[in-house]
């Protein structure tokens, strides 16, 4: 068991005929993703990498069953196309594209709530159930198949996240990047809950940056909710304050966002944070200790 | 995207939001003929990417145009130190000559996106002005925050409603309404993140009218507005950020003396994160994506060497999808291309890692390759003493 993904997913790719779109495919596909359709407007009939291409997507489900799809198709019309994928009754859509205006995406997600679609992304990683199926652009070799849950808000750090426990001997069960943009589908909360119901995970390590309010929220679900270990790492520590424009901002945040304050209230929930990035892997370990729970030993 | 408040202004004017009239001026001069023009009395206001310009000096009510010109000279001659520019302050390149307007009562109004609620939001209060944040944290109940559905857009119902409490009544309430209905409007057609009235006035006269404006377009839609590149000013952001900007890189000015090169954003607040705690410190934050190409880290690699601070230089790169040996290749292009002699560190992850290690190794350049983060952030920190 996982969350999200598993070995039985049927995965489309919406814009699976351009460069990122094919080259991912392919990716995805060797790390053992069932890529059963392809959707790019215009090109209905053709076959690419022996994988059959459909005009919409509702026409792909209607010949392959597809229940997943990931996204490549370019800003412009990247918001239409998690709405073609909701509409057509896709249960989970990974959206990797970058670069979505937010006037185009504030919309999405209000008619995302009344949809059983869950959302993913925009502008992320995108889903890993190590071992068995990888829908988006993480490097799948740095994974390992275990009962760790990971979510983030970050593409990059959850690599460094990820190789950190592993090389500790932290497996993971799923690892989820929800994106780093202003609006996004599945938020923490949404990820923590998943991996609260899923017997296959044992702990989850969150990764957090500066910014916004959504790392304080998770953490007080996570106090009033959560039965497993969370350990986290929150980036932007030491950065400076940046340039800003007017006041709304400081205004409906309340002046949240910093690093202490996440951290702080993180800690106050019973989340183990780490203290350094390069310890990352070891605050799991930490967070997992008193669980009482058989900690896979290192094979390397 | 951010634009200056007589850009705003315009874009404010074009949806027929009053705005006071005015010039804009590029030198003390020009300043003094406006000042003529509006009859000497005038606000004289310098034109930065920033706000808390009034309490740092950059506002001034003047009586004659001599006092607009000298005032001028004085605001042209130094950076703009304030509270949301950080210390280095910023440039003044224009300065908006202005009627002064005769005030009866001052109000706050923006529009702006609430990530938490995933909306664009409508704030709005009778206590306008500079102090704006101190009674958001103090009487919060003086803040009237509306949600903005994005299937309905904003009703003129919900505008009414706002309208009246800030206490308007009558004719101007109406006006107010058909005021945010406008700038709700003009939110939505210029792909604003931002769009703030600070104050907004009631005038003697009896007339709603902006009194400043700031506008902040989302740079994922500058696509779709051919204007927008044409208004940026670019006297008031680095060179180098101007020159990254140009190739899709993310970079920031910093204070230390550690060149970093890091692909995505996380990482990058975490490499500086690392160094700072290795008792290094940073010269700048440069993120060259996510998906870090042969060409993106080859220029990132440029910029850095512009930077005249730049003692040391550390790369992270968590590639993954792309190879390290191209990575590699990457930095010895553009390391050898400027003869770079300073110590550079690098830490690699990803495929074809030791390949790329290898290729670094044997490329002269005085490089260390690290084992992991931390090593690698140390052994920069080592190699600067």
């Amino acid at each position: 068991m996982s969350i999200l993904l598993n070995k039985d997913s049927r995965i489309l790719v919406q814009g699976i005929t351009g460069r990122s779109g094919l080259f991912h495919t392919q990716q995805c596909r060797e790390y053992g993703a069932n890529i059963v359709a392809g959707v790019t407007p215009g090109k209905g009939g053709i076959h690419i990498e022996g994988i059959p291409v459909f005009n919409t997507v509702a026409e792909a489900i209607k010949h392959t069953e597809a229940n997943v799809s990931m996204i490549f198709v370019p800003p412009p019309s990247a918001a239409d196309a998690i709405l073609e994928a909701a509409d057509a009754g896709v249960e989970l859509t990974v959206c990797i594209t970058e670069g979505i205006p937010v006037r185009d995406m504030v919309p999405v997600k209000a008619i995302l709530r009344g949809s059983r679609t869950l959302l993913v992304g925009p502008n992320c990683p995108g889903v890993i159930t190590p071992g068995e199926c990888k829908v988006g652009i993480m490097p799948g070799h740095i994974h390992k198949k275990g009962k760790i849950g990971v979510v983030s808000r970050s593409g990059t750090l959850t690599y460094e996240a990820v190789k950190q426990l592993t090389d500790v001997g932290l497996g993971q069960s799923t690892c989820v990047g929800i994106g780093g943009d202003p609006i996004i589908g599945m938020n923490f909360i949404d990820v923590l809950s998943l991996f609260n119901q899923d017997p296959d995970t044992a702990g989850i390590f969150m990764i957090g940056e500066i910014g916004g309010g959504a790392e304080e929220a998770a953490a007080e679900w996570i106090r009033n909710n959560m039965t497993k270990p969370v350990a986290a790492f929150i980036a932007g520590v030491t950065a400076p304050p940046g340039k800003r424009m007017g006041h709304a901002g400081a205004i409906i945040t309340g002046g949240k966002g910093k690093a202490e304050d996440k951290i702080r209230t993180l800690m106050d929930c019973g989340v183990v944070v780490s203290t350094s990035p390069t310890k990352m892997g070891e605050a799991m370990l930490k967070a997992m200790e008193p669980t009482g729970k058989t900690i896979p030993q290192t094979s390397q | 995207m951010n634009i200056h408040e007589y850009q705003a202004k315009e874009i404010l004017n074009s949806y027929d939001i009053p705005i006071p009239r005015g010039h804009v001026a590029l030198t003390s001069d020009q300043v003094e003929r406006a000042s003529k023009m509006m009859g000497g009395r005038c606000v004289v206001k310098a034109q930065i990417y920033a706000g808390g310009r009034g309490k740092a000096g950059g506002v001034r009510l003047v009586d004659y145009p001599e006092q607009a010109q000298e005032y001028a000279k004085e605001i042209f001659s130094r950076p703009l130190v304030t509270s949301q520019t950080g210390p280095a302050g910023l440039k003044v390149r224009r300065i908006l000559v202005e009627e002064a307007v005769e005030i009866a009562r001052e109000f706050y109004l923006s529009i702006t996106l609430d990530r938490e609620n995933s909306c664009y939001v409508l704030i709005a209060s009778a206590e306008g002005g500079m102090d704006i944040e101190q009674v958001a944290l103090k009487c919060p109940q003086k803040i009237h925050t509306l949600p903005i559905d994005p299937l309905t857009g904003l009703r003129p119902y919900q505008a009414r409603k706002i309208a009246l409490e800030l206490g308007l009544t009558g004719s101007v309430c109406e006006d107010c309404v058909e005021l945010l209905m406008n700038l709700y409007r003009a939110s939505q057609e210029k792909d604003c993140t931002l769009i703030e009235i600070n104050p907004l006035v009631v005038t003697k006269a009896g007339w709603l009218m902006a009194m400043d404006a700031k506008i902040t377009f989302d740079d994922n839609a500058v696509y779709r507005h051919r204007e927008y590149p044409d208004m940026m000013d670019y006297s008031q952001l680095d060179p180098l950020e101007i020159t990254a900007g140009k190739y899709d890189l993310s970079y920031i000015k910093l204070t230390g003396s550690i060149g970093c090169l890091v692909n995505g954003a996380g990482l990058a607040m975490a490499t500086l994160d690392v160094l700072k705690e290795c008792g290094g410190d940073p010269a700048n934050f440069l993120d060259v994506g996510g998906g870090a190409t042969r060409e993106k880290v080859a220029e990132a690699f440029r910029i850095i060497l512009q930077d005249k601070d730049v003692k040391g230089i550390f790369v992270n790169i968590f590639g993954g999808i792309m190879r390290c040996d191209v990575i590699a290749n990457g930095i010895i292009e553009a390391a050898g291309e400027v003869h770079c002699s300073l110590p550079i560190v690098v830490r690699m992850d990803g495929s074809e890692v030791e390949l790329g290690k290898g290729l670094l190794r044997e490329s002269g350049l005085n490089v260390q390759v690290g084992d992991n983060l931390g090593d690698a952030a140390s052994r920069i920190v080592k190699m600067l003493g």
